[in-house]
């Protein structure tokens, strides 16, 4: 399976699912630790995927979105944005929404 | 290494008429972008306007880009 179709089946499976620089307990990245702190200061209950680890995933999950930054959020399959993004969600409360209506 | 000064050109020269503002430290930058062309743009789409007026240079000498994004009042 190539990158795309290991994203798509990624993102697909999870309804919420962060990919970042590190784990969630380790991020590598100061992006990445922010964007995981949000989530569960919402309570989200997140996969992640650590792309240092995956090379292929770290330059495929670039195209699969036109982004081209880690963070990347994706609920529901969706791309929601990077850090910046986030944040101004979380500050909205329309992270919270988006969590919640992903968990319901 | 690029100058704040070099984002805000590469910016500037990617989408007419904006207005940019950029701090950094050559490693890390803050970006405040103030165009018209984000009217009616979801905050993914703004930001991906961003990321393609700056192309390449994204991926080879700017290492982390925060961006702030407006619509002029």
């Amino acid at each position: 399976m190539n990158a795309q179709d290991r994203i798509k089946q990624q993102v697909t499976e999870n309804n919420i699912i962060l990919y970042m620089k590190g784990t969630p307990q380790s991020p590598q990245c100061g992006f990445s630790g922010r964007s995981v702190q949000l989530l569960e200061a919402c309570g989200a209950k997140f996969a992640s995927v650590n792309v240092l680890a995956d090379q292929e995933i770290r330059e495929g999950i670039k195209q699969y979105s036109n982004w081209p930054t880690i963070p990347q959020l994706y609920i529901k399959g969706q791309f929601i944005g990077g850090c910046d993004i986030i944040t101004d969600l979380y500050q909205k409360g329309e992270l919270q929404k988006l969590v919640t209506g992903a968990q319901a | 290494m690029p100058t704040p000064d070099d984002v805000k050109r590469f910016i500037e020269a990617g989408m007419p008429g904006a207005r940019v503002s950029v701090i950094g430290d050559g490693h890390h930058f803050e970006a405040e972008i103030v165009s018209s062309a984000f009217a009616d743009k979801s905050l993914v789409e703004q930001h991906q306007m961003v990321y393609r007026a700056l192309g390449d240079k994204m991926k080879q000498e700017i290492h982390a880009l925060s961006l702030r994004t407006k619509v002029p009042e």
